[in-house]
């Protein structure tokens, strides 16, 4: 028992139009015999069935379009008994609709485009600025018709050091400074989820340690807090991926090494935080010699580009003369940076007596697109913890 | 070697049974493929050779083995007498990578290392130069083989054709031309297509050997099959057979065949080259009513083992995509 | 002369290149044989082959009717009968004739027999305008053959390439076509006489700069190199790649060259709409985007038939004079 069904005659052939019954219900039909003629876009076709035995009775009358595959009449085999397919429902034709041409979209409104990308700038222009925080808005083009290319914000950039090394006397290049800084900051509050945490920590130990080592040092070997401090935070960061690195291109890029950015203020204002590179692996004494001579460059104007760029986290401390804490801004395209206030000498409790103690306020800004304030605070307490073990930095 | 060649082969029962099975193995294999296009089982182009096979079923087997064999889109009957076997050959019609092109080529490309058989080409008249090449490397390399090359007259009005022609007669290339001439390219009638309607007098302009059969005629296309590649093999250089045959099916599957009359198909179908060799045999007392029984029952078992073999066959994966474009390690 | 490994040179014509490499392929390999319109007894359209049919004989130097799809394709015949044939094509022009069998059975005879069947052939063709030719014998296709997946396109535009791919087409054992600049035949180069087959796969940087990137192939190289030494009387400083392989393209020659110059100008010998310039800017706008910085330039062919007259077919060529506007424009000037 089988039903002869609408045969595909080709790939592009979706229905067929049954124009005539060749066998009738009762007729002895044996395999190879044509049965029915189907109407196609190519024409009427006589189609022949693959089975023998009787036609029991027809599905789709003459005249029905109906796609392929749908049943057209019902053949009992050879040796079958009548009627053993009778539970099979005729099947009603089908209208096949011819498929409609997709709609036609509307065209598109021309919207005036002009001057919503603001000036003409590269791609390779526009991400380098996009990387470094410059307003391309401050600068003038020198490719293709007019247009700002790679190299006019490369020199922007150098012109910002240069600016540095003129003093404050020459206000453009303190201008140009603030319109940095002012790039740069704006695009970490518009782009960055900043969080925010704090956590006192004691010092005193550390500054302790810290004396002694000085006592028994020639003065050129001496330290200074930030060294310490420095340490402390490159040391913590080894495990913390996610607060050491650079966000770009939508995802975050983990940092191999700790480039530990260092806020310098410039005496004729704004500031830069050029990095010492891998941090962690440096000596106290070298890690001094560093931020010594990282501090002397920067406020005689030798500093490389490179070292703004290559920073992966950033330390803000306030110093002696400074507040109690700071809230810091991310530098972008950084991921969090860490705030140190100026020490206190506070009232503290150790055990259940009240001592003076020496108090730093620790802050952290951290990216929330790329970790949690859970974390946040674990590093904070590790920072802590590596600060009150100074003979361990 | 022009005119009609009446010699019939010194035939023993053995030898037409073997005619018998291997034009029905064509017939039952084919009739199959058509069930399958119908249910989807193949698709694309399926052009059906039934009513032609006793061409390839004469001619084929009298090769040898280190002949080559170049065929057109309509080559099923040709890659089962040359002896790929029908569960590959199936499995290729499905699209499984256990066919014998790894599905890559379908109905319409198949081909085979083992048996020397170069497809399997859609492109009309495209087959043509390559039997030339293949003839001319035989020639080059010292080898005595015969490269037999099938096309329908469709592909007599390319310029490929002529130029084969030519080259193979100039180079004297051991080369068998075989027209299969079913009197029409698609649905254009050899009448209006041709100046010249008798094909095989086309090869005399390139003083070439050439004869006309009856195609229909399996033990006929046989003896002349064998009598053109013996002067092949001889060192006479090309030869030109045409077959006059018929297709009793449409050109692909989706034809309604608005060229041809009823009357002139069903005339044709009187001809059909397995009751032809039947009704003479079993007069000849070289074929009795249980053989034919026996073979056909043998031949759909084997059918039905060939379905099977293809359905259980698998898809290449889809990162397996750009395999084969280039061979192996050629391109970086 | 000798080289630094003390190996002979001796400077040779480009023409004498092709010859050298076809003589040496000859010798090596039995299977090796040319064929093509006027190889043997006129010795080539353009004189490649003078002289083989003296040292093969006519069966390996073999002389064809003008039969462009039946000589191509019993060229693709023989080499899948084990064979290693070289066919020439007069010029580009005329491989229309047989572009069918290129298309339609070299490239696709390995893929659709399902990896059975390789073809080992090389095809040698003419190509570019320059001779006042005209409209029939003096196109630069090499971007349709370049658009083909499954045969292998090369652009020989040195001596040392003219002598090195033809050895290292013959041993790919797929379809390889090898285009020869009608321009170049008479140019001489240096050689080393020990010279053999050449890589094939990669571009090469024929000038290094900073400012730009010219990209170039075949006959253009030469004009291209030109320009890019007056540009340096600028200040311009350009990289020039010569890209040898058509087919498949370097990309990496290419994009590590962009990335570095931020502006790239393709010189291309064909006509600019759908060129193979076309398909190499689509590249390096979807591989270095970010690095650039200005639109990608091109220098081709003027939309026209290549017209007889010497002062309209040079005004139809890309021109050093052009590269060099079109550089200056990358660079803003």
């Amino acid at each position: 028992m089988g039903v002869f069904r609408m045969p595909s005659l080709g790939a592009d052939m979706e229905a067929g139009t049954l124009v005539e019954w060749l066998k009738q219900p009762g007729d002895t039909v044996r395999s190879g015999d044509i049965i029915a003629v189907i109407e196609t876009q190519k024409g009427a076709i006589e189609v022949e069935v693959f089975e023998s035995g009787t036609l029991e009775r027809h599905l789709v009358e003459v005249g029905a379009t109906v796609p392929v595959g749908t049943g057209l009449a019902v053949i009992r085999s050879d040796g079958t008994p009548a009627g053993a397919h009778n539970d099979l429902p005729p099947v009603a034709p089908v209208a096949v609709a011819p498929p409609s041409a997709p709609a036609t979209p509307p065209p598109l409104e021309r919207t005036a485009l002009a001057g919503s990308f603001g000036p003409k700038a590269s791609p390779a222009a526009r991400r380098l600025a996009q990387e470094r925080g410059i307003d391309l808005d401050t600068l003038t083009g020198s490719g293709p018709e007019g247009a700002i290319v790679f190299v006019d914000v490369e020199q922007a950039w150098l012109r910002r050091g240069a600016s540095v090394v003129t003093g404050p006397a020459k206000s453009s290049g303190v201008d140009g400074m603030r319109a940095a800084i002012a790039a740069a900051m704006a695009r970490a509050k518009r782009e960055i989820p900043h969080y925010y945490l704090g956590h006192s920590v004691d010092v005193s130990d550390s500054l302790d340690w810290m004396g002694r080592w000085n006592d028994s040092h020639p003065p050129a070997d001496r330290l200074v807090f930030s060294a310490l401090l420095a340490k402390a935070v490159a040391l913590a960061l080894d495990g913390f991926a996610e607060f050491n690195g650079q966000y770009r291109d939508g995802q975050f890029h983990a940092a191999a090494q700790v480039h530990l950015g260092i806020a310098i203020a410039l005496r004729g204002g704004g500031l830069v935080a050029p990095a010492i590179h891998d941090a962690a692996r440096l000596s106290l004494p070298q890690l001094m010699t560093a931020l010594r001579d990282l501090t002397n460059r920067v406020r005689a104007g030798r500093f490389r580009g490179s070292e703004l760029a290559d920073s992966t986290v950033t330390l803000t401390s306030l110093g002696e003369r400074g507040v109690d804490w700071v809230q810091p801004v991310i530098y972008p395209p950084q991921v969090a940076i860490i705030g140190a206030g100026a020490i206190q000498r506070r009232p503290w409790l150790v055990g259940d007596s009240i001592v003076p103690r020496e108090i730093c306020q620790l802050t952290l800004a951290a990216d929330h697109r790329v970790s949690d304030g859970h974390r946040g605070g674990l590093l904070l307490r590790e920072i802590e913890a590596r600060l009150q073990a100074p003979e361990a930095l | 070697m022009t005119g009609k060649i009446q010699a019939k082969a010194h035939l023993t029962r053995e030898r037409v049974c073997e005619l018998l099975r291997s034009l029905l193995r064509i017939r039952r294999f084919e009739e199959k493929c058509a069930e399958l296009y119908t249910t989807e089982k193949i698709r694309g182009f399926l052009h059906l050779y039934i009513g032609e096979e006793a061409i390839a079923a004469g001619i084929i087997p009298v090769l040898e083995p280190q002949d080559a064999v170049v065929a057109t889109y309509r080559e099923h009957g040709h890659a089962l007498a040359r002896g790929i076997a029908m569960g590959p050959l199936m499995a290729e019609m499905f699209g499984k990578q256990e066919g014998c092109s790894r599905g890559r080529g379908g109905s319409m490309h198949v081909f085979d290392a083992a048996t020397r058989f170069y497809g399997g080409n859609a492109i009309v008249g495209g087959g043509l130069p390559l039997a030339v090449g293949l003839a001319l490397a035989d020639r080059m390399q010292g080898r005595n083989n015969v490269t037999a090359c099938f096309f329908g007259e469709g592909a007599v009005a390319e310029g490929e054709f002529h130029e084969s022609m030519n080259l193979a007669a100039l180079w004297r290339l051991p080369v068998l031309f075989v027209c299969e001439n079913n009197l029409y390219a698609m649905g254009t009638a050899l009448a209006i297509s041709e100046s010249e309607t008798d094909i095989h007098r086309k090869a005399e302009s390139y003083r070439m050997p050439a004869a006309v059969v009856d195609g229909m005629d399996v033990i006929a296309v046989e003896a002349a099959g064998r009598k053109a590649i013996e002067l092949v093999r001889g060192g006479a250089g090309p030869a030109f057979l045409e077959c006059r045959t018929y297709r009793f099916r449409a050109h692909s599957m989706f034809d309604a065949q608005l060229y041809r009359s009823k009357d002139e198909v069903e005339a044709w179908r009187e001809k059909c080259p397995i009751e032809h060799l039947k009704t003479w045999a079993l007069g000849a007392g070289l074929l009795h009513a249980e053989e034919t029984a026996q073979i056909e029952g043998e031949v759909a078992r084997e059918v039905a083992a060939a379905v099977a073999f293809a359905e259980a066959g698998t898809w290449e994966p889809v990162g397996d995509l750009a395999r084969d474009v280039h061979s192996p390690g050629a391109l970086a | 002369m000798t080289t630094d490994q003390g190996g002979t040179v001796a400077t040779v014509t480009y023409r004498d290149a092709v010859r050298m490499a076809l003589q040496d392929a000859l010798r090596r390999d039995p299977r090796v044989f040319l064929m093509g319109e006027d190889v043997g007894r006129y010795g080539g359209c353009y004189a490649v082959s003078k002289g083989l049919l003296d040292e093969f004989g006519p069966e390996r130097i073999r002389d064809t009717p003008l039969s462009e799809g039946g000589f191509v394709g019993a060229g693709i015949g023989a080499a899948l009968g084990g064979m290693r044939p070289i066919v020439e094509v007069m010029t580009v022009n005329f491989s229309m004739l047989c572009l069918d069998q290129i298309l339609n059975t070299a490239a696709t005879l390995r893929h659709m027999s399902g990896g059975q069947f390789s073809v080992p052939l090389v095809i040698r063709m003419a190509t570019g305008a320059g001779r006042q030719l005209a409209a029939q014998h003096s196109h630069s296709l090499e971007n349709w053959y370049a658009h083909i997946p499954g045969i292998r396109v090369l652009a020989p535009a040195t001596v040392e390439d003219a002598r090195g791919m033809l050895w290292s087409g013959l041993v790919d054992p797929d379809p390889v076509i090898i285009f020869e600049n009608v321009m170049l035949y008479n140019m001489s180069g240096e050689l080393a006489e020990d010279a053999g087959g050449v890589a094939i796969d990669r571009a090469a940087l024929r000038r290094r700069g900073r400012d730009l990137s010219l990209i170039t192939y075949g006959g253009s190289l030469w004009k291209t190199l030109g320009a890019a030494r007056q540009l340096a009387g600028e200040g311009i400083e350009a990289d020039v790649i010569d890209l040898r392989s058509l087919r498949p393209l370097d990309d990496a020659t290419i994009m590590e060259s962009v990335a570095r110059t931020r502006r790239a100008v393709i010189v291309d010998e064909s006509w600019r709409s759908g060129s193979l310039a076309a398909e190499i800017t689509a590249r390096i706008v979807e591989q270095c985007f970010w690095s650039l910085d200005a639109p990608v330039a091109r220098v081709c062919t003027a939309e026209v038939p290549i017209p007889y007259p010497k002062h309209l077919e040079d005004a139809a060529l890309p021109q050093p004079a052009a590269i060099v506007a079109a550089a200056r424009a990358v660079m803003g000037r």
